[in-house]
């Protein structure tokens, strides 16, 4: 573990705009500087991505691009981020990918040129290691299509390296549907750290040499797909929130490897990561409604940098298109963010942003700016990220349980019985990493290859 | 015989207690399935109170008060109980519900929610046939030919794989007219589903499964 020690150790500081570790990009924007940007990420309508079709793909992203850019101006917006989440066909054929981060950046620069408008664009490849079931995490066939999208969008304007990458997936898509914690701290902190080292010590690489930034990863195939799950009911909310605060420690090493921020918006664990190094982090609340519902909606402003969508199909709405309504609306929310900080009253807001969701749901409890710190406070005592994880989320279902007894929590009679449950399951996780690998193998080695970790 | 041994046969599989190995010593649904049996209850009778037992289970997670480990533990309890079984429904002196075939299409590697459909189709008595993620047509009607008169399900998550799903449903129509497909995934909607000519279309597990009892009371003309 590098963190031994807090970056942000009081609740109040841990606040939107503002990080001990503020990222400056070219086109001037200072990310963590004091001042909360939208970053906002849009996608196709649904349509095929082929060489035929990608004419009208190039036109939607410089259109929207262009578009956006323009509004931003006319709502004086301080800057943008845009992210270029690429859809699969993007990074399976880099090419395709390349060109269209060159498009927009082409249009960053114009406005840079023009106007003095500052924007920068996140690039985000898929990880399509996926393919591969179980997937060859080292090597995968697909790894080649990946690093040369990010190598090559890097250099013609990507400026912000980032990814959802997925090792250890395979374990954790089962422990979630079966509740299984121990499969959970397996997965990500286990499988997953391994294959954040593997993926982020070259991601870094890219960025260096391209005087590019690396930004960060997200548990977004972890921690979000139980949260959905959670909320339709199909696990506990409580368990959720426990994976959540897992999550951070497999988030973490992104920046363990020279990682500098803004970390990834889908990665709710971004307030962790914030406390423990001091990185800013994008994230999203109520304006990312448009691509996914949350019990988070405004507690995930309490820390933001960046303030995302997530995404937002490009499809006509009564005022506009889509992503240039989410821009529109993402703005509103980063000036009030702003307008509260030029007034100190920066942490009266985020008390409310927290206050407002916090009682509601474990989710959004977990993501308090106090329960934060405290969680955080056991990842950095921890020896190993095996310990942190089995700390964070002991730590995390102590505070549920304590707050559920006062009413400070609601937790529904359903889940009720999972508090001891997950307890028991917490303690019954052994001691040492080899124990664990141990006891998993049977469990779940018909779903992942040992080598691909380095096992 | 002892009715008694069913009614626990159904609360063992609502409760997930596969067998003693897994369950400390006390009997799960594999050792009293084999109890019913040798009282002389019909394979009928047994395969019922295992499909009850489900139904509890489907019933209280319907309500929310269980969630899917309970469905998942129940669905391996009474898969403990289908293997003991298995003879019966060789011989056809019981027979599942249908053939239910299920895939993410092309494209797609999403299987969450696909899997979660396929555990409540089978735990509703449907033989169910899993191809997996990032299924091309060829796969869906080569398992058709294996399995003809099967309802076929189509998962999708993405907007831009939601329309893999029409040459997939394309290439099934033309190996095998008759054959019922549902679909679906987040980015759908009813509207989609009729404009690609699917047969049915649920946003959920338990709305699949109702779409699959109609086609059981109502085939389309291949033997289930």
């Amino acid at each position: 573990m590098r963190f031994a020690e807090l970056a942000v150790g009081d609740p109040s500081r841990l606040l939107f705009g503002t990080a001990p570790k503020p990222v400056k990009t070219r086109r001037g924007l200072e990310i963590g500087g004091g001042t909360v940007y939208p970053e906002l990420n849009f996608t196709l309508p649904p349509m095929q991505v082929s060489e035929a079709t990608f004419p009208e793909v190039r036109e939607i992203y410089r259109s929207v691009v262009a578009e956006a850019l323009d509004h931003a101006r006319h709502l004086n917006s301080p800057g943008v981020v845009f992210e270029f989440e690429t859809l699969l066909e993007f990074t399976r054929h880099p090419a395709w990918g390349v060109e269209l981060v060159a498009v927009m950046d082409e249009l960053c620069e114009q406005a840079w040129r023009d106007h003095g408008f500052a924007s920068e664009i996140r690039l985000t490849p898929n990880d399509l290691r996926e393919f591969d079931r179980p997937p060859r995490n080292r090597t995968s066939q697909y790894l080649d299509a990946m690093w040369e999208l990010f190598d090559k969008g890097a250099a013609v304007g990507g400026d912000l390296l980032s990814i959802e990458s997925t090792g250890g997936k395979e374990v954790h898509d089962d422990a979630l549907m079966m509740c299984d914690v121990k499969g959970v701290v397996f997965a990500l902190a286990v499988l997953g750290v391994r294959d954040m080292r593997f993926m982020w010590s070259r991601i870094v690489e890219i960025a260096t040499a391209n005087g590019r930034i690396a930004g960060g990863d997200t548990a977004c195939g972890f921690a979000n797909t139980a949260m959905v799950l959670a909320e339709k009911g199909f696990i506990p909310a409580v368990f959720s929130a426990l994976v959540r605060v897992v999550s951070a420690v497999r988030t973490l090493v992104a920046v363990e490897e020279g990682a500098t921020g803004p970390d990834k918006d889908c990665g709710y664990e971004g307030p962790y990561l914030k406390a423990i190094t001091g990185t800013p982090i994008s994230m999203e609340g109520k304006s990312s409604a448009c691509a996914h519902f949350s019990p988070v909606g405004n507690i995930a402003a309490c820390a933001a940098d960046l303030w995302s969508n997530e995404s937002v199909q490009n499809v006509k709405l009564l005022s506009g298109m889509a992503p240039i309504v989410s821009l529109e609306q993402l703005e509103y929310d980063a000036r009030l963010m702003n307008t509260a900080s030029a007034a100190g009253q920066a942490g009266d807001l985020q008390r409310l942003f927290a206050a407002s969701d916090r009682a509601l749901d474990p989710q959004a409890f977990v993501l308090a700016p106090d329960n934060v710190i405290a969680i955080a406070g056991e990842i950095v005592q921890a020896h190993s990220h095996m310990d942190a994880a089995v700390r964070a989320a002991s730590k995390a279902l102590d505070l549920m349980t304590q707050a559920h007894g006062t009413g400070a929590l609601a937790i529904p009679e359903a889940e009720e019985p999972w508090l001891d449950m997950l307890g028991e399951a917490l303690a019954d996780i052994p001691q040492t990493e080899s124990q664990l690998i141990e006891e998993m193998l049977p469990v779940y080695g018909d779903k992942f290859v040992p080598q691909e970790y380095g096992l | 015989m002892d009715q008694g041994t069913l009614s626990r046969l159904s609360a063992l599989t609502e409760n997930g207690k596969v067998n003693r190995a897994l369950g400390r010593g006390q009997d799960g649904v594999e050792e009293v399935t084999a109890q019913a049996l040798a009282e002389g209850h019909s394979p009928a009778a047994v395969l019922e109170a295992l499909t009850a037992g489900m139904a509890v289970v489907g019933d209280r997670f319907a309500a929310g008060k269980a969630f899917v480990p309970n469905m998942l533990l129940a669905a391996r309890a009474m898969s403990a109980g289908m293997a003991l079984l298995k003879p019966f429904f060789d011989s056809g002196e019981v027979q599942r519900k249908g053939v239910f075939i299920i895939g993410t299409v092309f494209g797609d590697l999403h299987d969450i929610g696909k899997n979660l459909v396929a555990m409540a189709a089978e735990g509703a008595g449907w033989s169910v046939v899993d191809l997996g993620v990032d299924i091309q047509p060829e796969g869906f009607t080569a398992a058709l030919d294996a399995n003809p008169g099967a309802v076929v399900g189509l998962s999708a998550l993405l907007t831009t794989t939601m329309g893999n799903m029409e040459p997939v449903i394309q290439a099934i129509r033309r190996a095998r007219p008759d054959t019922r497909v549902i679909v679906g995934g987040a980015p759908l909607t009813r509207e989609f589903a009729d404009k690609i000519g699917a047969d049915g279309y649920s946003s959920n597990p338990a709305g699949a499964v109702e779409l699959l009892a109609g086609f059981a009371a109502e085939p389309s003309g291949g033997a289930l």
